[in-house]
């Protein structure tokens, strides 16, 4: 290293975050902003939380006891919303930030002022769709998947609000997605070839390219409902030509990847754990990313399995059966790297690993019960019934969620220079497993057995699952609160974090102080043998 | 990637407080426009959507500027390396990309509609029927019957492709012409070159959104092609409107180079900002190739 980048180095860097709040509105530091969206996922959580609640309680036994159902209507919609664009995805910007430039030997993220303003669209979008539900008529209650009429012509007219929050959360998105794509392909340590990234890398920069290319889609789709809504175009309408089923074409042809940029970082982080506890380097890492390129590729080319019922031609039913089953392939591919990787490992069960090794199991029972609903015939019996929310939920709490919640406590000691309480996170991880699979194994069988979701009220045959159901929500809700305890609790002390954290860790970041010093990498690192794990 | 020798320091700006104004004023610009909407469609009077809108316009503008300003202050202190400006590179890159597929969406209704409804409304195929809801309707592409005419009132007539269209068509690809030879002028050190045939791109987009606004107003009052008269209006006005609007938007990226090469910016190894511009305007120099091809010459 010569003089010359050594006293730029002094020149620049050496001031640390400013003081108060200022800090957190004018921010351009990566760490600082990934901190942001993670308290925002958060909160968003405990909000999308509540709304479940509320949905479980009133199912709690058949009847109408809590909410109207208009109001129920309310609830299960904003729950989709709060949670699919509200909490997870902005908990894995969060992780892509605080990750990402560390882990490819980065000083920063590539446009830091354009990371802010993507963080801070968000807490407007979600400020103004909360809102909708002080306006007359009450928040959107057409379900997260909007269909039209139900969202166009018997829409409240909180909907004009609802479509612009979307507006704004995909401003945000593709700002953020631009940042990290351009980050990882220009950013990147000399000498680190995209094969040397870690798996979150790779993941991350596929979610990006998965973003760009759909969330475009989103907002052609909420704007063809504006003017639909308010300057009598046709798009929906089929009294003028247009089409119903044209929304749900565009939507899921957005709806489908969506569903991989909420799976893909995931998989990421479940790759970078199980090889640390279980002390063996990663296997088939080079058939890793493929997988995760194959299964993006598929997600732009399958989305009208989600419309198998609305009455589409019989050969593009079976061409949608076909394509769907094909991405149980490269994801089989994954879920055996995983275990082979475990395989003859030195296994420890710290609580990353414990959540990671559930993401394993119960995302691949939400992977098979995806398979069943692919069969075309078996899904016009599925379709729009429990069996449904069983599957989605499967993949995306123990999925996405977990993954979420094992990469906190594994990067934690790293952000926060200290140790997690084990005893208190292994109690999160146990209540948090037992809580998910009360609550929604049962509803395979009520599924199973005809009950439609979406509804506040049920027949009697299904009352006994719905309340051990509600009864496994609330186990998983309130748990949350420990995760919260445990998360501030280690903020504020516990045992120091070494540099390494983790005995098996491979990776830039773990090169690093624990907490990772406010500004790292600022002049790039050399050593590129342990990039991956 | 440069060796160590020559790597010059990747510049983070120090804390900022654009961002955090910029999302106030699109947030404003957003809340204004749904009260606009909202108090239109149910016929209230109050101006208070207009006014917020304005705000938010004011302030994002604001923000902008100063934005920009600073980027382009920081640009010419050589505080950018090679490696930050091609982070720009690829972010406008993308940026354009997330415009493609924007226009994709609006491109796959128009072909989703023609390919499969306009037969399915009329009761052919295997979504047949459908045709219980209008008994006997008979469809055409372009649609000049709306299935439920009391709804939607088809047009009379439609925009031949061989007049105005062919004219605004001839004038954006020379456009993409001008510009091209007005990079050949910063290429060249030619100032001169620069302005005088970006202003020449400029004026041919003008006069595009000229013929382009009198070809909508003739559409509304003369042909009753509107936004309502069922899904070829839709398709049309919202695919051509949108089209316009990014021409819009890059004739002002234009003038805003046209102003900086006239303050002596740009040179042939730093020019990203006009290089940007003119991307954009192939970009929608292409999307308009689509349009008329697909829109107007086999829409019609």
């Amino acid at each position: 290293m010569n003089a010359v980048v050594e006293e730029h180095h002094d020149e620049h860097h050496d001031h640390g975050p400013a003081k108060g709040i200022t800090r957190w509105l004018y921010t351009t530091n990566h760490k600082d902003i990934g901190t942001l969206y993670l308290w925002f996922s958060f909160a968003m959580f405990f909000v999308g939380g509540i709304c479940a609640l509320g949905i479980r309680a009133e199912l709690f036994q058949p009847g109408l006891q809590i909410v109207q159902p208009e109001v129920f209507n309310q609830l299960t919609t904003m729950h989709g919303l709060i949670m699919v664009f509200g909490a997870v995805m902005p908990a894995f910007v969060g992780l892509a930030n605080w990750l990402v430039p560390m882990m490819i030997g980065a000083p920063d993220m590539a446009l830091p002022r354009m990371n802010n303003y993507s963080f801070w669209i968000l807490p407007f979008a979600f400020g103004m769709l909360i809102s909708t539900f002080l306006m007359e008529g009450g928040a959107p209650n057409y379900g997260w998947t909007f269909y039209a009429p139900l969202s166009t012509e018997y829409a409240p007219p909180s909907v004009t609000f609802f479509i612009f929050a979307v507006h704004l959360m995909g401003i945000s998105s593709i700002m953020g997605s631009i940042n990290v794509i351009v980050t990882i392909l220009n950013m990147r340590a000399p000498g680190m070839t995209l094969m040397q990234m870690p798996l979150f890398v790779w993941t991350w920069l596929i979610t990006a390219y998965l973003l760009i290319a759909v969330m475009p889609v989103l907002a052609g789709v909420v704007t063809m409902m504006l003017m639909d809504i308010h300057f009598g175009t046709a798009f929906f309408s089929a009294a003028g030509g247009g089409d119903p089923v044209l929304f749900q074409h565009v939507f899921w042809f957005f709806g489908h990847p969506e569903v991989y940029i909420m799976i893909l970082p995931a998989f990421g982080i479940i790759s970078a754990i199980i090889p640390t506890f279980a002390r063996k380097k990663l296997f088939g890492y080079d058939s890793m990313v493929y997988a995760t390129a194959s299964i993006a590729f598929l997600s732009f080319i399958v989305w009208a399995h989600h419309m198998f019922t609305v009455g589409i031609p019989l050969a593009g039913e079976l061409y949608f059966m076909y394509a769907t089953m094909v991405i149980a392939v490269p994801t089989g591919v994954k879920v055996f790297n995983w275990v082979a990787t475990m395989w003859q490992g030195s296994m420890t069960f710290e609580t990353p690993m414990l959540f990671a090794i559930a993401f394993v199991i119960l995302f691949t029972i939400g992977g098979f019960s995806g398979i069943m609903l692919s069969i075309v015939p078996a899904d016009f019996q599925y379709h729009d019934t429990y069996f449904v929310v069983a599957h989605f939920h499967y993949v995306l709490v123990p999925g996405s969620i977990f993954s979420i919640m094992a990469a906190v406590y594994y990067w934690l000691p790293k952000w926060t220079g200290n140790m997690y309480d084990e005893t208190l996170g292994k109690t999160h991880f146990w209540l948090s497993f037992i809580g998910i699979n009360v609550t929604f194994f049962p509803q395979h069988f009520i599924g199973l057995a005809g009950m439609p979701r979406r509804i506040p009220d049920y027949a009697l045959q299904f009352a006994d699952w719905n309340m051990v159901s509600s009864c496994g929500a609330f186990l998983f809700g309130f748990s949350q609160l420990l995760f919260l305890f445990i998360i501030l609790k280690c903020i504020r002390g516990g045992e120091r974090a070494t540099e390494k954290v983790w005995e098996g860790a491979r990776g830039l970041e773990w090169t690093i102080a624990s907490p990772a010093p406010y500004h790292t990498f600022s002049t790039p690192p050399k050593d590129m043998a342990d990039a991956h794990g | 990637m440069s060796n160590e020798e020559t790597y010059q320091e990747y510049f983070v700006p120090h804390s900022s407080k654009l961002p955090i104004l910029a999302s106030l004023g699109i947030f404003l610009i957003v809340y204004g426009m749904g009260n606009m909407f909202n108090e239109m469609s149910s016929g209230t009077d109050s101006s208070f959507g207009e006014i917020v809108l304005f705000l938010g316009g004011l302030v994002m503008g604001g923000t902008l500027f100063f934005w920009f300003s600073e980027v382009i202050k920081e640009n010419h202190s050589n505080l950018y390396s090679d490696q930050l400006n091609r982070s720009f590179v690829w972010g406008m890159s993308w940026f354009i990309f997330s415009e493609v597929m924007f226009f994709a969406a609006f491109f796959g209704a128009l072909f989703y509609v023609r390919t499969f409804v306009v037969d399915w409304i009329g009761g052919v195929g295997e979504r047949g029927p459908s045709d219980m809801l209008w008994g006997g309707y008979e469809p055409h592409w372009p649609m000049m019957n709306p299935p439920d005419p009391e709804k939607f009132a088809g047009p009379k007539e439609l925009i031949s492709p061989w007049g105005l269209p062919l004219i605004n068509t001839l004038l954006l690809v020379t456009s993409s012409f001008t510009v091209t030879f007005a990079h050949h002028g910063i290429n060249e050190g030619n100032r001169k070159k620069l302005t005088n045939w970006l202003l020449a791109t400029i004026f041919l987009g003008v006069v595009f959104l000229f013929v382009q606004g009198y070809e909508y107003y003739h559409a509304y009052v003369d042909l009753g092609l509107t936004l309502a008269s069922g899904i070829y209006g839709t398709t049309f006005f919202m695919l051509t409107g949108f089209h316009g609007a990014h021409v819009t938007l890059g004739t002002f990226m234009l003038i805003v180079m046209l102003f900086r090469a006239r303050s002596g910016h740009f040179s042939k190894t730093d020019c990203f900002g006009f290089e940007a511009a003119a991307w954009y305007w192939h970009f929608v120099d292409v999307v308009w190739l689509g349009l008329f091809v697909f829109v107007y010459v086999l829409g019609s």
